[in-house]
């Protein structure tokens, strides 16, 4: 099933062909799904997001406060979508740490927003100028309890325009937290970036009822799992709540109802999850080993796996574009029909888990860690992909 | 300022509702007029007998009623705790956000959707301890927000722990040996923070309360009223207060009216006497008024007012 799509509001869209970097242009993509409310904490390096959306949004009709702190933003832009908005906020790993509490307020309340994490050098303070991807994880799991969020990686400015509209149509159609997981290469590459014109750009409009004050029910679902939404002053005095919730939204603390709630919110996504997948893939028919790569690491990948098949080598690519929910069905798939996975990510191992995991024991499976502050040599890459295809 | 709220006035007003409610009771069953505000349907309550909180939540109605607000475009926001629960009970667009976080919720409503009167209605550890720093910078940008705070002394839902509000020398489960640390004048702070309309009330003083409500919707900008509130299961238990009855004789005998008083001397101490009052009342443009009135003079006929924000419906 597609989600309903109505065309973007030309009002919001910088239609034209720019030499922007990706920060830049996560705003605008921001602006062209829609978004009018932005909450942010400045941090480096994603603060140019909200520069420019701060600079934008008084001429296309719309509000940008800058919080006293990340705990305050990542609430501040939930309070605004129930106001009516869609709304996002920007942030990097310590302001992403902070910020886990209201993904899972998000999750839990199916409030739909988008926060977009430009990651950098870790733990704690780490390299607040230099990249990583070391995030991945905390983008799934950061927030205490049982949830399923949806979390994309674009590699490239373009993308970063291209995928923030269709994280925030993710964000709609599911009623769930998008992760937006740039990192600093991407966020301050400048390339070319093509913004096509409004009519040519699909956004999902929030799934509001249309159901009397008498039959709505705001947390319940008709068949496919995501209830319809109603926002502050509509009338239907309806009641939001972080605990565990019964369909009119009470607070109703069973184990009965948690098992309902917390299965329906990770249901909702993960029998979706092949519709989600999105990933680029390239010669993966009669490869022996593929690369699995997403985000800035994809683009360093290519430049070795360009390198392999210049030895002979038969090497696939497949970038994900989605990592979360992760696309099992295609790794699964894969691994019956090749050797290894060589995974090279700018972190100790985490994306790497879960092709091992999936790839359930069919295809070995290879690491290339970074720990971050840099980008892969292509040759430490290649090195890899020569002795897994052994 | 005119406010002659005395005590007199107080045994007259509840007189007149002991009689009122007699009345009903033998002669006439009508509805409670504060029901309509309420949702019967998750009666009963989590509150303890004697808890202050739902004398506040019969005052809040009352303002509702006097104050002829237009109850579609209010919404109330609550943080964590037991006053947290407020959101759950009173029959309006209500949100039960996380621990401290009720005001910046708040303010993402409110400027998403500047036709709301929102009002957060949260209790002294949520809006002072964990929610501190958004509650004085929300004063600062004064949002327009009317913030309900009921003051108990004492992390009560979690079972008697130290608030920042607790007064010195009381007893609490985290300091078993008395309170040491000094306390927060909540008064003083917000106002210092910029806060436009600033009151003292406790749950002894229904009227008066339920009066501030009702001006607190009438000011544009940020609103913060404590209202002092009986714990008798933790704070006054532990602290050999006695029950929830002790706590109205003692706030009747304790309270001090002093409109206007400077909230310097507004600081609380255990057995000491409780200033209340209406303490500030202050015009200053709002966050809203200041962002337009900002825009409007770089920008010119380049600023495009924010339209409602209505994504079209699926």
């Amino acid at each position: 099933m597609k989600a309903h799509t109505v065309k973007a509001d030309p009002h919001g869209v910088l239609t034209g062909t720019h030499f922007m970097d990706g920060d830049h242009a996560c705003c605008e993509g921001a602006l062209a799904a829609g978004s009018r409310f932005a909450a942010g904490y400045p941090i480096t390096p994603s603060t140019e997001v909200v520069e420019r959306f701060a600079s934008r949004v008084p001429m296309v009709g719309g509000t940008f406060i800058q919080m006293e702190d990340e705990l305050a933003a990542s609430i501040t832009l939930q309070g605004a979508v129930w106001g009516g908005a869609k709304a996002f906020t920007v942030t990097s790993g310590p302001g992403f740490s902070l910020m886990m509490e209201h993904i899972g307020y998000a999750a839990m309340t199916e409030t739909p927003c988008v926060f977009v994490d430009v990651q950098r050098g870790g733990p704690s303070t780490g390299l607040p100028t230099l990249p990583a991807q070391a995030d991945m994880m905390q983008a799934r799991w950061g927030s205490h309890g049982d949830y399923e969020i949806i979390a994309l990686c674009p590699n490239s400015p373009q993308e970063c325009f291209d995928l923030t509209i269709k994280a925030f149509n993710l964000a709609e159609e599911f009623r769930v937290p998008v992760m937006f997981m740039m990192d600093e290469v991407v966020g301050h590459m400048t390339e070319k970036v093509v913004i096509p014109p409004a009519d040519q750009i699909e956004v999902v409009p929030r799934k509001h009822t249309h159901k009397s004050v008498e039959e709505y029910l705001p947390y319940g679902t008709n068949g496919d799992q995501v209830p319809e939404m109603a926002h502050a002053g509509d009338g239907y005095n309806f009641h939001v709540t972080g605990l565990t919730h019964d369909e009119r939204g009470y607070p109703n603390m069973t184990p009965q109802i948690q098992d309902k709630l917390v299965r329906r919110l990770q249901t909702k996504i993960t029998d979706a999850a092949d519709r989600i997948a999105m990933f680029e893939e390239e010669e993966l028919e009669g490869a022996d080993v593929v690369v699995v790569s997403y985000g800035i690491t994809s683009r360093v990948a290519q430049r070795a796996i360009g390198m392999a098949r210049d030895r002979g080598l038969r090497v696939g690519k497949l970038r994900l574009i989605t990592a979360w929910p992760f696309p099992d069905t295609k790794i699964r798939g894969l691994a019956e029909t090749i050797k290894a996975f060589v995974v090279p990510e700018l972190n100790l191992g985490q994306m790497v888990r879960e092709v091992q995991r999936a790839a359930g024991g069919k295809a070995k499976t290879y690491a290339v860690s970074h720990a971050g502050g840099g980008v892969h040599n292509p040759e430490d890459i290649l090195k890899v992909i020569v002795e897994a295809s052994r | 300022m005119s406010d002659n709220c005395n005590d007199d006035l107080d045994n007259d007003f509840n007189n007149e509702l002991l009689k009122n409610d007699l009345v009903h009771l033998d002669l006439n069953p009508v509805e409670n007029p504060v029901e309509r505000f309420l949702r019967s349907d998750r009666v009963p309550h989590i509150w303890c007998p004697g808890c202050g909180i739902g004398t506040t939540v019969n005052s809040f109605a009352r303002a509702l009623i006097d104050s002829k607000i237009d109850l579609g475009s209010l919404a109330l926001v609550s943080g964590i705790g037991c006053t947290g629960r407020v959101a759950g009970y009173v029959k309006l667009d209500s949100f039960h956000t996380t621990h401290g976080r009720a005001i910046p919720f708040a303010t993402g409503l409110k400027l998403a959707n500047p036709k709301l009167n929102v009002v957060v209605y949260s209790g002294d550890g949520d809006l002072s301890a964990i929610g501190g720093n958004h509650l004085i910078h929300a004063a600062r940008r004064n949002i327009d927000l009317k913030v309900i705070c009921v003051n108990n002394l004492i992390y009560a839902m979690t079972g008697g722990q130290t608030a920042p509000t607790t007064p010195d020398h009381s007893t609490t489960s985290t300091n078993p040996y008395g309170v040491f640390e000094p306390s927060f004048n909540l008064p003083h702070l917000v106002e210092a923070a910029g806060a436009v309309y600033v009151a003292r009330w406790t749950t002894y003083h229904v009227r008066q309360l339920s009066r501030a409500i009702s001006e607190a919707f009438n000011k544009k900008g940020f609103s913060f009223i404590e209202v002092i509130s009986p714990c008798p299961t933790l704070y006054q238990r532990r602290n050999k207060l006695g029950d929830g009855l002790d706590a109205m004789r003692d706030y009747k005998e304790k309270s001090k009216v002093r409109n206007g008083c400077p909230t310097s001397e507004v600081g609380m101490t255990m057995t000491g006497e409780i200033i209340v009052g209406k303490f500030v009342d202050r015009e200053r443009p709002d966050y809203q008024t200041m962002m337009r009135a900002q825009f409007n003079q770089s920008l010119g006929d380049r600023f495009v007012e924010q339209q409602e924000m209505e994504p079209v419906c699926s």
